[in-house]
C-alpha cells in the first residue's frame, strides 16, 4: 500500500504536467521552385496613402523569406482539437496606408473581430464570404471599429470596395490551435493533450497540405511543410 | 411696384452674367474657367463653348431686358386693350419654334467639325495604343510591352489581390507576359495617343478636363478615343458617371513626359 502511494507520488509530477501542458507540434513552412514576382502597387488615386510608403508596397499573395520560407501560412489542427469556445479577446484587422494589417488574420468562430480604420480616407471592407454571410461596410476616417463575428469555419478573402489593390484573408477556424507563419516561416502548436491529430497548412496561393501527428505525452513533434511555387 | 420689379429683373440678369463673363466668383479669386487646354483639338471645343455661351448669354440678357421693358412700360396700367402677339398663340409657337430651332441648329452645325475630329476620325496608324479599363473604383491602363502586342483578356482570371486587373493569362498567353499594367496614364508629349477603353462592371466616364476629352463607358462596348497632348505636366482624370459608393474617389492622373523621359519610363516598367 505504502509502495503504491510512493509510486503515485513519483509518477504524478510526470503525468499531471502532461495533462496540463501537453505536447507541441512545430515546424517550418518552405517552398520549392520559383514563385511569381510580387507586383508593385500604385496608390496614385489615394495620395494620403501613397505618401505613407517611401517605396511602393507590393502585392502579398506570396510572401517569402530567406532559406525559402513561406510567410502567411495558417497551420492549424483540422481534426482532433476542435474547441467549442472562442477566446474572449477580440482580434484586430487594421486598415493603414491602404493595406490590411495583418495580411492574414486567424480567429475562432464566434470570436469578436474588430476592424479599424487608421487612414485619412474612407474604406469599405468587403469580406467575400461564401459559407458565412457576405457583407460590406463603409468606414469613414475616425469611425469606431466595426465589430463582427463569424459563425462557420471558412477562409474568407477580404477586399476593399473603394481601393481595388487592398487584399487580405480571415482564417476562421473551429479550433484555437493555430499559428500563422511569420518572417522565419515557423509555426508552433503547443498545449496538445495526448491523441491523434491532423494538421493542415493553408496558403492563399498554393493550397493546403496535411499531416497526421500523434502526441503521446509532452514531446515536441516536428513537421515541416513544403509547397510547390508556381511561376505565374 | 411693377416698375420696381422691372428694375430688379435687370439687376438680377446683370449680376448673374458678371461671374460668367469674368470667369470668377465675386471677390473670391476662384476661377470658374476650365483648366488650360493642353491638347491639339481642345481649341475647337473651347471655341464652341465660347460661341454657345455668348449666343445663349446674349439671348438671355436680351429676353430679360425685353421683359423688363414691357413690365416698366405697362406696369400699373388698368385700362386699354390688351395687345396680343401677331398671329395669336399659333403665331407665338411658330415664332418660338423657328427662332429657338435655328439657334440650336446653328450651334449644332458649328460644332460638328469639333465633334467629328474627335469621334469620327480614326486614330492614325502610328498612334501610341493604350488600353483603359474602368472598374469600381479605379482606372487601370495597359501598354503592349516590348513585343508590341496586347495579350488576350480573360475576365474570369481577374485577380485584384495579384494586381491582375485586366484578367491576363501569362501562364498560357505568351503575348501577355510583357504587358505593362499601371494605375496612371503616362504618355509622351506631342504624340498621338489611341485609347482603347472599356468598363469592367458598370457605367463610368473618363474625363480629362485639361485634355478636353470625355468618354462615357457602357459595359460591353469597346470605345476609342484619340488625342495629342501638347504640354508636359500632370493632369487629373476623374470619373464623371455615377458608378457606386466609391465614385467620388475614382480618379487617376495623366502624366505627360518628354519623349526621352517616356522611353525611360517604359523601359523601367519592363524590368
Amino acid at each position: 500500500m505504502r509502495a503504491q502511494r510512493m509510486w503515485l507520488a513519483l509518477l504524478a509530477p510526470l503525468v499531471i504536467p502532461a495533462l496540463m501542458f501537453g505536447g507541441t507540434i512545430s515546424g517550418k513552412v518552405t517552398y520549392t521552385g520559383t514563385p511569381a514576382k510580387q507586383k508593385p502597387i500604385d496608390m496614385g488615386k489615394e495620395p494620403s496613402c501613397a505618401k505613407q510608403h517611401a517605396t511602393a508596397v507590393t502585392t502579398e499573395t506570396v510572401v517569402t523569406g530567406p532559406n525559402n520560407i513561406l510567410e502567411n501560412v495558417v497551420v492549424y489542427v483540422s481534426a482532433g482539437a476542435d474547441d467549442a469556445n472562442a477566446p474572449a479577446q477580440a482580434v484586430t484587422f487594421t486598415q493603414k496606408g491602404c493595406q490590411y494589417l495583418p495580411h492574414v488574420l486567424a480567429m475562432h468562430t464566434g470570436q469578436e473581430l474588430d476592424v479599424l480604420n487608421a487612414d485619412q480616407t474612407s474604406h469599405n471592407i468587403h469580406p467575400l464570404a461564401k459559407v458565412n454571410r457576405e457583407w460590406n461596410k463603409s468606414q469613414p476616417p475616425g469611425s469606431p471599429p466595426i465589430k463582427d463575428k463569424w459563425d462557420q469555419p471558412e477562409f474568407v478573402e477580404v477586399k476593399c470596395n473603394i481601393h481595388p489593390w487592398m487584399h487580405g484573408w480571415f482564417a476562421v477556424m473551429k479550433t484555437n490551435h493555430y499559428s500563422v507563419t511569420g518572417d522565419n516561416g515557423s509555426f508552433s502548436l503547443p498545449n496538445l493533450p495526448p491523441g491523434k491529430y491532423t494538421i493542415t497548412a493553408w496558403h492563399e496561393s498554393y493550397g493546403t497540405k496535411t499531416a497526421d501527428v500523434t502526441i503521446t505525452g509532452t514531446e515536441t513533434k516536428t513537421i515541416d511543410f513544403s509547397f510547390t511555387a508556381k511561376p505565374y | 411696384m411693377g416698375k420696381l420689379f422691372a428694375v430688379i429683373l435687370v439687376v438680377i440678369a446683370l449680376l448673374s452674367a458678371i461671374p460668367i463673363i469674368t470667369h470668377t466668383w465675386y471677390g473670391s479669386g476662384i476661377s470658374l474657367a476650365p483648366p488650360e487646354d493642353v491638347s491639339t483639338h481642345g481649341y475647337q471645343i473651347d471655341k464652341q463653348l465660347d460661341e454657345t455661351m455668348i449666343e445663349a448669354g446674349l439671348s438671355f440678357l436680351g429676353a430679360q431686358f425685353v421683359l423688363a421693358f414691357f413690365v416698366w412700360q405697362f406696369a400699373g396700367r388698368t385700362q386699354g386693350p390688351l395687345k396680343s402677339f401677331p398671329g395669336g398663340a399659333k403665331g407665338l409657337v411658330i415664332a418660338a419654334f423657328v427662332l429657338v430651332g435655328t439657334e440650336i441648329l446653328a450651334l449644332g452645325l458649328l460644332g460638328t467639325k469639333a465633334w467629328a475630329a474627335v469621334y469620327f476620325q480614326q486614330a492614325s496608324a502610328d498612334a501610341l495604343p493604350v488600353q483603359v479599363q474602368a472598374g469600381q473604383f479605379a482606372f487601370y491602363f495597359r501598354y503592349p510591352g516590348p513585343d508590341g502586342k496586347f495579350g488576350g483578356l480573360h475576365p474570369e482570371k481577374i485577380d485584384e489581390g495579384n494586381s491582375n486587373f485586366f484578367g491576363l493569362d501569362p501562364e498560357n498567353d505568351v503575348a501577355s507576359r510583357d504587358d505593362i499594367v499601371v494605375a496612371g496614364l503616362t504618355i509622351p508629349v506631342n504624340r498621338e495617343i489611341h485609347l482603347m477603353m472599356h468598363a469592367k462592371d458598370v457605367g463610368h466616364s473618363f474625363y480629362v478636363p485639361a485634355l478636353r476629352i470625355q468618354q462615357d463607358f457602357v459595359p460591353g462596348l469597346d470605345l476609342n478615343l484619340h488625342f495629342t497632348a501638347t504640354k508636359i505636366g500632370k493632369y487629373e482624370v476623374v470619373c464623371t458617371q455615377l458608378c457606386g459608393l466609391g465614385h467620388y474617389n475614382m480618379k487617376a492622373y495623366v502624366e505627360v513626359l518628354s519623349q526621352d523621359d517616356f522611353d525611360k519610363w517604359l523601359k523601367a516598367q519592363s524590368q
